[in-house]
């Protein structure tokens, strides 16, 4: 009846050595749909495709500001998602509260890295079944974050996480070199590519399922920075990206 | 004669009488900090073209005796920015144990953070970041009914990389102006510091070598005047290029010719 004798708790190790209550969140994380994620060495991106789980209603959120500064996209069970990004504005807004400063992106990631841990580890608790791609800008650039059910975290230059997201990393390790220069549209259209290549054959991206969150930081000849905020385009907001964007080489 | 242990050392009671336990305080409601007790006087601090300079003296008062002669009250943080405290010195150590912390984390943070290029500004927290940091704490702990008995001074430079002067008080009160004394100095050596910077932009016309200056009058006028004060003193000087602290600094030509003309209070009749 069971898969196995070692997968009843996150606490117990299989004799080889996992722990099969991760993997299954992992898993979760494959089950959601696609969200890419890219940095250039201005701006950061993340992309996502949204599901409406059925004709009749609405399409599920995939992008979410947490602060000023700080975006994240999520692959895997929502509502796990709404705790650790509700965790996230909490800790942002404290940190800006205490100090007067932005929460530094690494630090924030930390954060729920350390948090998610913790499931992992005590019995009766269960790992988030959730994956997410942390973007943002702090006082050393724009920074992309990948952050697994596991507690694991790690900077990525791009990424991509749910179902079939292999496709879009495919994309993405073709052009990576190009990245870093990118512009602001460029970097948008490259992750929008990246998106539509792990698409089902027949299905294709539009204003409806497409979701487009971005932030960056321009630093001026004189040395003045200026950060454009967290903001996530939906509906009619991304159509120009979807129309002229998608045929032409980035 | 009582043998036991307990009673070993204690004034016996057939000579002096029962001990007074009032004194100890078994009962009754747990009493935080009622009053400072080694304390510091006046932290004086001016902003100047491309920097701020802070001073204070090294005395360590108890009460009106000069009590330590040799207790610099000036701290660094992270190279870059200088708090200075006025008031109570045991809660100044306290303060000074929690920001090394601070400090520390924040340091372990910027290796996390490092990029190979290091021309790229870093997330360090800066003396606007650390000033709103202290305020916090001095809030929570007189909202706990028991204040940090302190009032300090924060200089550095704020996010934008302009000169930062800024005060909070043992009640979390924060302020800031371009020029900055406390206790005995806010009386005698603000007005000095104001001649000089009323405003922002007086402050943005000042030269390192003439705020240095002015700041060093200020502490020989608070030498002559304030009776809790010492002539040895520390001054640190912060610029972009990071802070310079000296702490053994001795105020030079002195001169109490003024004293003899003084009449009016004391003892003295006329």
């Amino acid at each position: 009846m069971f898969r196995n004798n070692y997968d009843n708790d996150s606490v117990t190790f299989s004799p080889q050595g996992r722990i099969f209550q991760v993997e299954y969140a992992a898993e979760a994380v494959k089950q959601g749909s696609v969200v890419v994620g890219i940095v250039s060495d201005t701006h950061a991106v993340l992309v996502g495709l949204k599901r409406n789980a059925e004709e009749l209603s609405s399409y599920q959120k995939k992008i979410f500001r947490i602060d000023e500064h700080v975006g994240i996209a999520i692959a895997g069970l929502t509502s796990d998602a709404r705790v650790l990004s509700q965790f996230m504005k909490t800790q942002c807004l404290a940190h800006r509260l205490h100090f007067g400063r932005d929460m530094a992106v690494f630090d924030i990631v930390n954060r729920i890295g350390s948090k998610a841990q913790i499931n992992t580890q005590h019995y009766g608790k269960r790992p988030y079944g959730v994956g997410l791609l942390v973007a943002g800008v702090d006082a050393t650039g724009p920074h992309l974050f990948e952050f697994q059910p596991s507690g694991m975290t790690e900077e990525m230059t791009a990424f991509s996480i749910g179902a079939r997201s292999q496709m879009a990393r495919t994309y993405l390790e073709k052009n990576v070199e190009a990245f870093a220069k990118c512009s602001r549209e460029e970097l948008i259209r490259h992750a929008l590519k990246a998106l539509k290549e792990s698409l089902v054959q027949d299905r294709e991206l539009t204003v409806e399922n497409t979701s487009v969150g971005i932030t960056g930081v321009v630093t001026a000849e004189d040395g003045t920075r200026t950060v454009e905020p967290f903001k996530v385009y939906d509906g009619q907001e991304v159509a120009a990206w979807l129309e002229d964007g998608m045929d032409v080489d980035p | 004669m009582n043998h036991l242990p307990q009673a070993w050392g204690r004034p016996r009671d057939d000579v002096y009488g029962a001990y007074d336990a009032s004194y100890l305080q078994t009962s009754g409601p747990k009493q935080a900090t009622q009053q400072p007790i080694v304390t510091g006087t006046s932290v004086i601090a001016m902003k100047f073209n491309e920097g701020v300079v802070i001073a204070a003296d090294n005395l360590a008062s108890y009460g009106a005796l000069a009590r330590f002669t040799d207790v610099k009250r000036l701290r660094v943080f992270l190279d870059s920015s200088v708090v200075g405290f006025s008031g109570d010195v045991s809660d100044m150590q306290y303060l000074d144990r929690h920001l090394n912390e601070l400090a520390i984390d924040e340091a372990y943070d910027l290796e996390t953070a490092a990029t190979k290029d290091t021309s790229k500004p870093s997330g360090k927290l800066n003396a606007a970041n650390l000033h709103k940091y202290l305020q916090k704490v001095l809030y929570k702990r007189r909202s706990d009914f028991d204040p940090l008995w302190n009032q300090i001074l924060v200089a550095g430079f704020d996010a934008a990389s302009k000169p930062f002067l800024a005060s909070v008080d043992l009640r979390g009160t924060a302020f800031t102006s371009p020029s900055l004394a406390t206790g005995f100095g806010a009386a005698l050596a603000q007005p000095i510091m104001r001649n000089y910077a009323a405003t922002e932009e007086d402050a943005a016309r000042l030269t390192r070598e003439e705020a240095v200056n002015v700041v060093k009058d200020c502490m020989k006028v608070l030498f002559y005047r304030d009776a809790r004060s010492l002539d040895k003193y520390s001054i640190a000087v912060v610029t972009k290029d990071g802070v310079e602290l000296k702490e053994n600094e001795q105020l030079e030509r002195q001169s109490w010719a003024f004293a003899e003309r003084i009449k009016g209070y004391g003892t003295q009749t006329v």
